[in-house]
């Protein structure tokens, strides 16, 4: 069965983030961007799922910038066969990520659509089950483990409070959690091998989606930052402290 | 305006999380309905109408939503929800997994996870793990926003007399089945609303050690997280991980036992009251946001603490 991957190019996760002082936004000049971490791990179900035997084909897609090429590479040198790049300069928001990987998902008819659970740059945590819900697939969300069975899959999702297990109907989304595996590294020679494979470049206009943002982000701001306390000697002043000056015990 | 929020419980009991966001409904303003979407909920609607500010709880109780599954739920909350102003959830995991469905049904966008209502189209959200805060309109008919509780001081869980209403639509999507879940059974707190927390991260060297942070959460009552970097190495299960990726706790007392105070565990804690954190290495970040702190051994202050506490809690 063929499965696809979404992938977002977004800033490298140990990059320290600095807001602009004119608050428009995150300073991404000159800062290294890689694959989202959660997209890593959807990476590499992926290629576990194609060396069980249970998956024939990975097609990996990006949407962003030129650059976003790079993340597309790199999914192809960890296993992906082949690349789709919807290619936009302008911001796409979750609904409209939704509404482009749908027009992929309707060309490309994957039996399973894998995504990470969010971006850790808008932390927005939508555009899976945005594009479940726009194609009637069920999605097993925050996954922990993904076991495909003829045409059903059975996903084991992390829930506040413990683990959930659905069955859902192929084709289904799903969107991986931190424990989901532990993705592989790119050896040299694939990363090689890589720029061999195919990759498609088309504009959202070619896939008939308009991507107008409908939210506007008025300003952005550093947090507010919490001043550093005191040290204490020992266990009983600790105590003594949480008791009689800050009252929380 | 008109809101409706959608209840978070387990069939049986109203979670705290619904009052926090009740609370966010009104920092919006307009006439609050509750829709309780479960199978054998009754009581969970009646919990809801006595929450403050409820005017209607609508109770939609059939077999389809009895597993909370998204795929059902996002098409009865777009139904129902179409003709409100406004449709809030709770940020948890479960207002997570079916309110983007919603939002795309009515295809409209999601704010995700708010921590304050500028106005009734405008709120304020964590962006970049909470390395950045941003402020962001929506343009949307229908604003879809899931709000963080911790963020909110929850309105009053009794005194209000809102009406109860039957809601007769089933919604089953067909493509989605529950099959089994395993619950963590635990005499304490939930870790989201916890008044106290203690966590450890990966100075508690194994799982086993663990213990010695419950023995103490036990003399406080308290919650027992985690970070991500105890979870990643397998010490204790990831619903305990409190960090950007995992919850976000704002609790009375926050106890930061051998975690170093990695940016990403930062962003899950550090609206807590009062921060303690104990770790030997004197230069750790954590010791930057900590109200309190002890460098020591932890292997030593943990037992000491827990006869320290037995002495005047």
């Amino acid at each position: 069965m063929k499965v696809l991957v979404a992938v977002k190019r977004v800033i490298d996760y140990n990059v320290k983030v600095r807001v602009k002082p004119d608050n428009t936004g995150v300073d991404l000049a000159n800062v290294k961007m890689a694959m989202n971490p959660f997209c890593e791990i959807a990476v590499e179900e992926a290629v576990r799922l194609k060396e069980k035997g249970v998956a024939s084909e990975i097609v990996v897609v990006s949407i962003g910038p030129k650059a976003a090429q790079e993340q597309i590479r790199t999914a192809l040198a960890l296993g992906a066969d082949r690349g789709i790049h919807v290619e936009t300069d302008e911001e796409v928001q979750s609904l409209e990520a939704a509404k482009l990987l749908k027009s992929v998902v309707e060309k490309e008819e994957p039996k399973l659509v894998i995504l990470g659970k969010q971006s850790i740059d808008t932390d927005n945590n939508q555009t899976g089950q945005m594009l479940a819900a726009l194609t009637g697939m069920g999605q097993g969300t925050f996954a922990s483990e993904v076991v495909v069975e003829g045409d059903k899959v059975n996903v084991t999702r992390e829930v506040d409070g413990g683990l959930v297990t659905v069955g859902l109907n192929l084709p289904a989304v799903v969107t991986t959690d931190l424990r989901l595996n532990e993705p592989r590294y790119a050896s040299l020679p694939n990363i090689m091998k890589a720029k061999k494979k195919p990759l498609d470049s088309m504009s959202p206009a070619d896939l008939g989606v308009d991507i107008a943002p409908r939210l506007t982000t008025l300003k952005v701001e550093a947090p507010a930052s919490r001043e550093a306390g005191i040290k204490v000697a020992d266990v009983a002043e600790l105590v003594d402290k949480l008791k009689n000056e800050a009252k929380v015990i | 305006m008109s809101i409706l929020v959608i209840a978070e419980h387990d069939n049986s009991s109203l979670k705290q999380s619904t009052l926090n966001v009740v609370a966010a409904a009104k920092a919006i303003g307009g006439d609050i309905d509750v829709l309780v979407a479960g199978e054998n909920c009754g009581a969970v609607g009646e919990a809801a109408a006595k929450a403050e500010g409820v005017n209607k709880v609508l109770v939609a109780d059939n077999a389809a939503y009895g597993h909370f599954l998204a795929e059902n739920l996002g098409e009865l909350i777009a139904e129902v929800g179409k003709n409100y102003s406004h449709i809030l959830a709770g940020a948890g995991t479960a207002g997570k997994d079916f309110m983007p469905r919603v939002a795309a049904l009515l295809d409209v966008a999601q704010v995700s996870d708010i921590i304050r209502v500028e106005s009734d189209d405008t709120f304020v959200r964590p962006i970049y793990a909470g390395n950045a805060i941003a402020t962001v309109k929506s343009s949307d008919s229908i604003k879809v926003v899931t709000v963080r509780p911790t963020a909110f001081d929850p309105v009053a869980a009794e005194g209000g007399s809102a009406t109860v209403e039957n809601v007769d639509i089933v919604k089953d999507a067909g493509v989605s089945t529950f099959i089994s879940e395993q619950m963590a059974e635990s005499d304490r707190p939930d870790l989201g609303s916890a008044d106290i927390v203690i966590s450890g991260g990966r100075g508690m060297q194994n799982g086993d050690n663990f213990k010695m942070l419950e023995q103490v959460a036990d003399i406080l009552g308290a919650a027992v997280g985690a970070s991500r970097a105890a979870v990643d190495a397998g010490f204790v299960p990831n619903d305990m991980q409190v960090g950007q990726t995992g919850k976000i706790v704002a609790p009375q007392l926050y106890v930061a036992v051998g975690i170093s105070g990695a940016i990403q565990h930062l962003a899950g804690m550090s609206d807590s009251k009062v921060i303690v954190a104990i770790n030997k290495d004197e230069e750790a970040p954590i010791f930057q946001v900590a109200d309190y702190g002890l460098v020591a051994d932890l292997f030593e202050a943990v037992p000491q603490l827990e006869e320290e506490l037995k002495k005047v809690v």
